[in-house]
């Protein structure tokens, strides 16, 4: 099992996240997180997948999306070419027995606290997907209320994009 | 030139070459018959009895002449009953443009009147579709969705329509029709790795599957062969493409191929595979399958190179043009021994035949074969009347067998064979059995309005018939609702439709009705008695090897 971060470009119309979900659930692929966003064009969104499986499954994924019509460029990605962080918010309890350890870790992890009342307290992380599993992980000792995490995304590192051929 | 949508919707249709159409009318396409009214001097419209039977019929005109099929039906319950039609066509990789109406734009999402989310629904089944938002966007849709259809690996679009965007007015200008993408050879690495490993094959086979249709690449196929001295065999999907009488082919192989073809695909050293995909009918246990051959696969579809997981020398174009590369490449060679082997194969499967001279399925198929023209289109449904048409019909031009090969679609060959007929103007055929008939018998009334030339062999065996061999095989004789006891006189039925019909009990009386059959200029039904314990042998067993094929019932 490899983990794989893939970058889809596709045009911007009504319905496109919808194909392209659609097609993961038809031929069972199994996805660790999607992010979609704007670019730097109004022509295009930009879709971020992760997944793990074997390479043959990663081709077999690529081959498929780029069957869809709307699909434009598919790019794969390494940790070594390219930077790739997600965002966090995770609501906990706050009471006296673990406002301190909650706190320690939160700086630690240079997490910020973006809300604070006498029920709960927010905290946002950002990083690589990895910081924020560990956080969470930490975290867990203590009573978590909520989370929401984005998913990943990521861009090529250096002068190359994904709509340069 | 200002026109309404729907007037613009025809006018594209028949600038990109369309000539005929089939559908059903409803509350949201009304616009869009007024518009068939108007031009019907250009464009022909047929009606059929149910959009299922529409649908059906659009795809067997585009597998018959692999231009893209239309149908036509309106908004909710007329766009679900193509459902089923536009998965066959997707299943087949079949050009097929659907439109169906919508309720206006402002009403949808409200749950109208015959409101429904077809493009939601189809959204698994099709290779694209739209929902058109307004009517400037209307003709270069249905361009796009011409396009889309016919490029590549061909497949069905839909085209949703608003009545309002079919009453909304807009400049109409007359484009020319569009052409396919360009399609292309493999790379040349690809072809010099598979030029390697045919090179060196002892016992090379040629696997042919329903790509080879489309590609329209009969003679490099045969070619092939000959240059390296292979046998030809063929998926479902790949019958027709290689007369059946070429010597050097041994028809489909597969869970109901023929034994020869089975065999010597599974003692090959080398299997080139052409525009087929391994499905779980052709393959058996994928563990054992084919596990000492190396496996060469050309494909214009990338996704389907490598699809099943097994190591596979992929060969990613076009297979025509592909092939044409590749033949000039290729040693020309003999292999007696290999030639020797397969002939075995040939003798063994000949001993093992049904040799039967009285009314069997087999006698039935063969029968027929003999009225045939060498253009005749044989349409048919689903189960075993189907294999065995698949194992004993006689091709001599590819797109002449009409078949739903990947869903398995019941109720297929009434539509399928009006649409053939359309595409080809030949007497059509239709093989058929009185389970799958029951389905979509309402086409009847199609067939006879249009005044179709159609004989129908029904093969009636009273049961639904591959279901009951499953049953006999496998489940301990258990006929769980599979003995269909009816009353139905099919004879008396087609006559009700307004078509004519015989009774066959021998094989002269079955010589007899052809020939009355295919003097007549219309519909004519042979109910063709078959016995209901027939079965359809060979049989590899569900998730078997070719090791563990069955032969004769009591192997």
């Amino acid at each position: 099992m490899t983990k794989f971060n893939i970058a889809v470009l596709v045009r911007d119309k009504a319905g496109v996240l919808n194909r392209v979900t659609s097609m993961f659930r038809r031929r069972r692929f199994n996805i660790d997180s999607l992010t979609v966003s704007e670019t730097e064009t109004d022509k295009y969104s930009r879709i971020t997948v992760t997944f793990s499986g074997e390479e043959n499954t990663k081709d077999q994924l690529v081959s498929q999306l780029y069957k869809l019509p709307d699909v434009v460029k598919i790019k794969e990605f390494t940790p070594d070419d390219s930077v790739s962080c997600e965002l966090l918010l995770i609501k906990m309890k706050n009471d006296a027995a673990s406002r301190d350890d909650i706190s320690a870790a939160a700086t630690a992890f240079k997490a910020k606290t973006v809300n604070y009342t006498k029920d709960a307290i927010i905290l946002k992380v950002t990083g690589e997907s990895k910081k924020i599993d560990e956080f969470i992980k930490i975290m867990r000792d203590y009573n978590i209320l909520e989370i929401c995490r984005t998913g990943v995304v990521s861009l090529e590192v250096g002068g190359e994009t994904i709509t340069k051929e | 030139m200002k026109l309404s949508g729907s007037d613009i919707l025809i006018k594209t249709l028949i600038e990109q070459g369309v000539d005929v159409v089939f559908g059903y009318p409803g509350g949201q396409v009304i616009n869009i018959y007024d518009s068939l009214y108007k031009y019907q001097d250009e464009i022909q419209h047929v009606l059929s009895a149910h959009e299922q039977g529409a649908a059906h019929a659009a795809d067997g005109y585009a597998r018959a002449t692999g231009k893209v099929g239309v149908v036509i039906a309106t908004s909710g319950p007329g766009a679900t009953n193509l459902v089923t039609g536009i998965a066959t066509a997707y299943l087949d990789s079949v050009p097929l443009v659907a439109i169906t109406g919508n309720v206006r734009t402002d009403q949808i999402g409200t749950d109208a009147f015959q409101e429904i989310d077809i493009a939601g629904i189809t959204l698994p089944i099709t290779k694209h579709n739209y929902v058109v938002d307004s009517v400037e966007e209307l003709a270069d849709t249905i361009r796009e969705a011409f396009k889309i259809a016919s490029s590549g690996r061909p497949g069905p679009v839909l085209v949703d329509i608003p009545k309002d965007i079919q009453v909304a007015k807009f400049d109409y200008v007359e484009q020319p029709m569009i052409t396919p993408d360009a399609k292309s050879a493999a790379s040349d690495a690809e072809i010099a790795k598979a030029v390697e490993i045919i090179n060196e094959a002892e016992r090379p086979f040629v696997y042919v599957g329903g790509g080879v249709i489309t590609s329209n690449a009969t003679e490099e196929v045969i070619a092939l062969a000959d240059t390296i001295d292979a046998p030809i065999g063929c998926s479902f999907m790949g019958i027709s493409a290689i007369p059946t009488d070429h010597p050097r082919y041994l028809g489909m192989q597969g869970m109901h191929g023929h034994f020869a073809s089975s065999q010597s695909m599974h003692h090959a050293d080398v299997i080139i595979a052409l525009g087929a995909r391994f499905n779980d009918r052709v393959t058996g246990n994928r563990a054992k399958f084919a596990k000492k051959s190396k496996i060469i696969h050309i494909d214009i579809d990338k996704a389907e190179i490598g699809k099943m997981g097994s190591m596979v020398n992929g060969v990613n174009g076009d297979i025509k043009l592909t092939l044409e590369k590749l033949i000039p490449l290729l040693k020309k060679t003999t292999k007696p021994e290999w030639q020797k082997q397969v002939d075995e194969y040939k003798v063994k499967e000949a001993a093992r035949d049904d040799h039967r001279t009285t009314l069997s399925p087999k006698v039935a198929i063969t029968t027929l074969n003999k009225y045939l023209a060498p253009n005749t289109p044989i349409a048919t449904d689903v189960g075993q009347h189907q294999m065995w048409a698949a194992q004993y019909a006689d091709f001599k031009t590819p797109r002449r067998f009409i078949s739903s090969g990947g869903l398995g679609t019941m109720g297929y060959g009434m539509g399928g064979a009006i649409g053939a007929y359309f595409g080809t103007k030949e007497h059509a055929v239709l093989v058929t059995g009185d389970g799958s008939f029951g389905m979509c018998l309402n086409e009847l009334a199609t067939a006879v309005t249009n005044n179709i030339p159609l004989v129908i062999l029904l093969l009636n065996n009273g049961v639904l018939g591959m279901v009951r061999q499953w049953q006999t095989l496998f489940f301990d004789k258990h006929y769980s609702n599979t003995v269909l006891d009816r009353k139905t006189d099919f004879v008396a039925l087609t006559k009700a439709f307004g078509g004519d019909a015989a009774k066959a009990d021998t094989v002269e009386e079955l010589n007899k009705a052809l020939e009355k059959a295919f003097s007549t200029n219309g519909v004519f039904l042979i109910d063709c008695a078959i016995n209901k314990d027939e079965f359809v042998l060979p049989m590899l067993p569900p998730g078997g090897s070719m090791d563990d094929i069955i032969v004769k019932v009591g192997d």
